[in-house]
């Protein structure tokens, strides 16, 4: 009897421990919930605060002059396309596709140029030796840590000695033997990462060096050539410096030169002109951004080779 | 289908570290030679100055009548299996398999028939159209063994191909690489394959002779039988064999070997063999030829014992010194175990003696 009693007061127990497990469980999956509501809340609220100005320009760019400064909140009250058509016809003889179209002259040789040298110059320096090859890349590291302001004034001498002034070339040909010693740095330490094993397989397979680089390590750099890319395109298409030291003719100005004709030859600005062009001249690159975005990340995190 | 000779070849780093140190080695066409060692010993090293991925110092490397030293790797006729297979991450395994023969400009049709001939000898027919990171270890190292023998060299270059797969699959590929290496020399295209391993099992199985390499140095090249019966020296008597021989050290004082309180009477069958005595002298003798005795013969103090199924190693102290024995399992049984004292009685036939200074086994005919 007592036997029984004891054996019951155990099933009770294990009936109660059962109940205290469940209620433990519902406690930790509410606790879940609310701190996950909580942390979506704060995430929504500060990337609302990081984009508001983006969406302000986007909504401002429809609204018409007056109501801009008028009003605070980014829907337009009166929708117009007033500013993008009147923007795009601008104050100057040309169009703003003339402006896009010299943005695109400058950056599409830039960034083939970048891509094709800089991977040649970083499998050299990841990948041979050759005398000097300790200083060279030290050079190279060393240039990157130079601010560019002190080199502005003798590669502007420079250039107009070579007769380029006035013209895209200054732009692009520096990039395209490999002057961005960013890219360089960045894909070495790429390539360092990826074991040279595939490498020595297709030279046993009777590749060239050319060979190798073209069948065997580009394609294996390739997030890391799509970074270097997208970085070229984006910082090109906002750089705003250099076409204006170089560059003279309105008829050769870049989309951001051009941006910043409109606000000085009108006394009175036309703030929604201005405004749709800015929207228009972020559009390419938030669109290559968003369609490479998968391999941006995976070039920019380090060592991107899988095991 | 050629000879390799390798005359005084000598690797040297830029810091001056001398990693080869001129050795010479032939190897007959059609032949599976090993190379083994322990790790640094220099066999990697070696095989990548074959393959001409290393450049090498000085001395000759010869595949056929052809001196290859200026040669780049594609144009000597090898093929190079790595260990870590080294495929090329982005391609299909189809175009793994064809990269060699469309840098040579194979037309696309004869190369499409040799892929599927190397994936019918290998299996690999339903993983052509699959990545490398698709496959498993094993079916990697079968795409590398292809890529190798699609391109019908001369000479195969293996680097511890299979270090990096588990054990029971490096069992089934060691003797699946034996069996295709007798296979290609029945169809009459015998291939000469330099096998480099650090594992003695894979040199004892695999290979028609064996190199075995210590720091640069090449200790002895012979057949796997010859190796473990007739070690040239110390190293090779300790690298070769499982459970490792057992080597004791003591003089030679007339036709007894002395080991601190103990003597071995030497027999006429050891003194006959040997060409000199060495003032220190050492004894080398497999467990397997150290038999248990009852009365008489050496006396160890049993330390631990290993029971292995069929036989037990037995490890005990032999003057101040490690040694093992193997006895048969019945035998351990019947052992009397009480004092922890165990008779042993070396099988004078199967020992060696070494000199302790050179290392050398003077109980050998000299080499001719």
């Amino acid at each position: 009897m007592t036997d029984i009693s004891h054996a019951s007061d155990v099933l009770s127990s294990g009936a109660d421990g059962l109940a205290e497990a469940r209620a433990a469980n519902a406690r930790q999956i509410r606790n879940a919930k609310i701190s996950a509501a909580v942390r979506y809340i704060i995430l929504f609220g500060v990337g609302l605060l990081m984009l508001y100005p983006l969406i302000w320009l986007v909504g401002a760019s429809f609204k018409t002059n007056a109501e801009i400064f008028a009003n605070p909140g980014f829907i337009p009250q009166e929708p117009t396309t007033e500013g993008y058509v009147k923007g795009w016809e601008t104050s100057t003889p040309y169009t703003f596709g003339r402006f896009f179209l010299n943005s695109f002259l400058i950056i599409i040789p830039k960034v083939i140029g970048t891509a094709i040298s800089c991977t040649m110059v970083a499998y050299g320096f990841a990948r041979f030796d050759f005398p000097l090859k300790k200083l060279l890349f030290g050079s190279v590291i060393a240039i990157l840590l130079l601010p560019n302001v002190v080199t502005r004034i003798p590669q502007y001498l420079l250039f107009r000695d070579l007769g380029w002034l006035d013209s895209f070339l200054p732009l692009w040909v520096p990039s395209a033997f490999a002057g961005d010693a960013f890219f360089v740095f960045m894909l070495v330490q790429f390539l360092r990462a990826i074991p040279g094993d595939m490498e020595e397989a297709a030279r046993v397979d009777g590749a060239n060096s050319w060979q190798t680089l073209v069948f065997i390590v580009v394609p294996m750099l390739a997030p890391a050539l799509i970074s270097v890319c997208l970085f070229q395109f984006m910082w090109t298409m906002n750089d705003f410096l250099g076409p204006l030291i170089y560059i003279s003719s309105v008829d050769k100005y870049p989309v951001s030169l051009a941006l910043k004709l409109s606000i000085d030859t009108t006394e009175a600005f036309e703030w929604n002109r201005i405004l749709a062009m800015s929207v228009l001249t972020i559009t390419p690159a938030l669109i290559v951004f968003f369609m490479a975005q998968k391999y941006f990340i995976e070039g920019l995190s380090a060592g991107g080779v899988k095991g | 289908m050629a000879r390799l000779q390798l005359s005084k070849l000598e690797k040297v780093y830029g810091g001056g570290f001398k990693a080869v140190h001129g050795i010479d080695l032939d190897v007959e066409e059609g032949e599976f030679m090993v190379l083994v060692g322990p790790s640094g010993c220099a066999k990697s090293t070696t095989l990548r100055m074959i393959a001409g991925l290393e450049e090498v110092t000085s001395g000759e490397i010869r595949i056929g009548d052809r001196i290859v030293n200026a040669l780049p790797p594609g144009k000597r006729r090898i093929a190079m299996v790595f260990q870590n297979y080294a495929l090329y991450p982005h391609m299909k395994v189809r175009s793994n398999l064809a990269f060699g023969l469309r840098l040579a400009h194979v037309p696309k049709a004869e190369r499409e028939a040799a892929v599927q001939e190397v994936a019918r000898i290998l299996e690999i027919e339903p993983l052509l159209d699959r990545l490398p990171k698709q496959l498993s270890g094993g079916q990697a190292q079968r795409v590398a063994l292809g890529r190798a023998l699609i391109k019908k060299p001369e000479v195969f270059l293996f680097d511890e191909p299979l270090s990096n797969l588990d054990a029971k699959l490096r069992a089934s590929m060691r003797v699946r690489i034996t069996d295709l290496h007798k296979r290609l020399k029945a169809e009459g295209r015998p291939s000469t394959v330099v096998y480099v391993t650090h594992d003695q099992t894979e040199a004892m199985t695999m290979g028609d002779r064996i190199c075995v390499m210590k720091d640069g140095h090449i200790m002895q090249v012979a057949t796997p039988k010859e190796l473990y019966d007739r070690p040239a020296n110390l190293f090779v008597a300790g690298f070769i064999g499982s459970p490792e021989m057992n080597v004791i050290d003591g003089q030679i004082e007339g036709t007894d070997f002395r080991l601190g309180g103990q003597v071995i009477a030497l027999d006429e069958a050891v003194l006959n063999r040997m060409h000199s005595k060495p003032q220190e002298a050492a004894l080398g003798i497999r467990p397997q030829h150290m038999k248990l005795s009852a009365g008489n013969g050496l006396t160890a103090r049993l330390r631990s014992a290993e029971f292995m199924g069929h036989e037990v190693y037995l490890h005990a102290m032999l003057e101040g010194k490690e040694i093992t024995t193997v006895a048969g399992a019945a035998e351990y049984d019947a052992l009397d175990r009480s004092d922890e004292r165990i008779r042993l009685t070396p099988d004078l036939g199967h020992a060696h003696i070494f000199d302790r200074q050179s290392g050398r086994n003077v109980s050998l005919p000299l080499a001719g």
